[in-house]
């Protein structure tokens, strides 16, 4: 029997139903940590890369993306996890972070800070911590509405 | 063993020794921000180590794995520098220890962007996660010794304690001889801060050295290494 090998665009799509362990609303797609898909002979070459070096949700990401693929039928698989180029944020979807953004998380800007407020929009905001819940993230506060939120750090 | 190995080490045992002292503030930080700060700041020192270690246990040949290297080896085969290793004392003295870390840490990345791919894509990684540490530490140690009288007096106290430890840092490392003078960049970042600081460095003739070469650490790291490898030391095939 001739078996025919996916496109990989049908791959993509799998991995866009794959959610961040961390942060549901955007996918691992969403987020730039997918970089390649290939096949290399009958195997199916996935390669991704890490946001932090030390970001705990990577072993997750892997196991989550195994098992989208295995529950698809691909048999034959080999994840490779590269370092370069680097992560940067500059590779998340810009339909991505308007989520982030609805989810109450301001998304990354290149002035180092965030825009806005995602629950009020208003921006007068201070910085809480440069560090916070996730590696990715960083605790701001609102000034007129007086909430908390994640700022999405810009690297 | 070669100058290669022993500069892999010597980045990969920094890091671990360095990420496992702050993850001993997890639970403990003054305030909640600074918890996670430091928890965040010490998880990615440990990511860096196992990205460099990895790569030595490849170097070395005789099959070990970052675990390996982490886990089963003595105080006298690790080359992290000697100010990691010492202890935490309050949040400025740790604060002023990382300061006077990531500046080095931050000097060495950046040298590194000409090394061979394998370094470099290692350190292309971390530098921007070190450039967010020593922007952090800069500002936590500019405002703590302009800050009240008690922060003053602590953080002084820091530098003077800590000074001593600093002659590692102004070093050449091997490897690096030709890459750049990573001691003057480092003098370059710490000086200007410490005096915006209001802070000032004893007038040392002589600095401790020969952690980075494994000649003589101090007692403290095998105490930090009885915490650190005592499970997998005794359940060596542990796995979860």
């Amino acid at each position: 029997m001739v078996k025919t090998l996916t496109d990989t665009a049908t791959v993509w799509d799998w991995l866009s139903d794959v959610p961040d362990p961390e942060i549901p609303v955007i996918s691992i797609v969403d987020l730039g940590i997918v970089r390649a898909i290939e096949w290399a002979g009958d195997t199916l070459r996935v390669t991704i890369t890490p946001t932090y070096s030390g970001c705990p949700a990577s072993g997750i990401i892997r196991l989550d993306v195994e098992m989208a693929l295995r529950r698809n039928g691909i048999e034959k698989l080999d994840i490779q996890e590269v370092l370069s180029p680097p992560w940067t944020t500059d590779w998340i979807a810009p339909a991505a972070r308007k989520r982030l953004e609805a989810y109450g998380i301001a998304p990354p800007q290149a002035a180092g800070g965030p825009e806005r407020c995602p629950h009020c929009g208003s921006t007068n905001v201070t910085r809480v911590s440069q560090f916070g819940s996730t590696p990715c993230k960083a605790q701001w506060r609102c000034e007129a509405c007086l909430e908390p939120f994640d700022y999405f750090k810009c690297i | 063993m070669t100058d290669h190995l022993e500069f892999l080490l010597q980045m990969g045992d920094s890091a671990l020794i360095l990420g496992h002292r702050l993850s001993e503030w997890c639970g403990h930080g003054p305030a909640l921000e600074e918890d996670i700060a430091l928890a965040n700041t010490a998880l990615d020192l440990i990511g860096q180590a196992r990205m460099w270690l990895t790569v030595a246990g490849r170097v070395e040949g005789s099959g070990r794995s970052a675990d390996d290297l982490a886990f089963h080896r003595d105080a006298m085969d690790f080359r992290n520098l000697l100010i990691v290793e010492r202890p935490n004392g309050d949040f400025g003295h740790t604060l002023m220890r990382q300061f006077l870390f990531d500046c080095h840490h931050l000097a060495t990345l950046r040298a590194l962007s000409d090394a061979a791919p394998e370094i470099a894509e290692i350190a292309a990684k971390a530098l921007k996660e070190v450039t967010y540490h020593q922007e952090r530490s800069a500002d936590l140690v500019l405002r703590l010794g302009d800050g009240s009288e008690e922060s003053h007096r602590r953080m002084q106290a820091a530098l003077d304690a800590l000074w001593p430890y600093t002659g590692e840092l102004r070093d050449p490392m091997p490897e690096m001889h030709d890459l750049a003078d990573t001691g003057a960049d480092w003098a370059m970042m710490v000086g200007p801060v410490l005096s915006q600081a209001t802070l000032s460095p004893p007038d040392l003739a002589h600095f401790q050295t020969g952690g980075r070469t494994g000649r003589m650490h101090s007692e403290h790291l095998g105490h930090l290494l009885a915490v650190m490898q005592s499970l997998p030391r005794a359940h060596p095939d542990a796995t979860w």
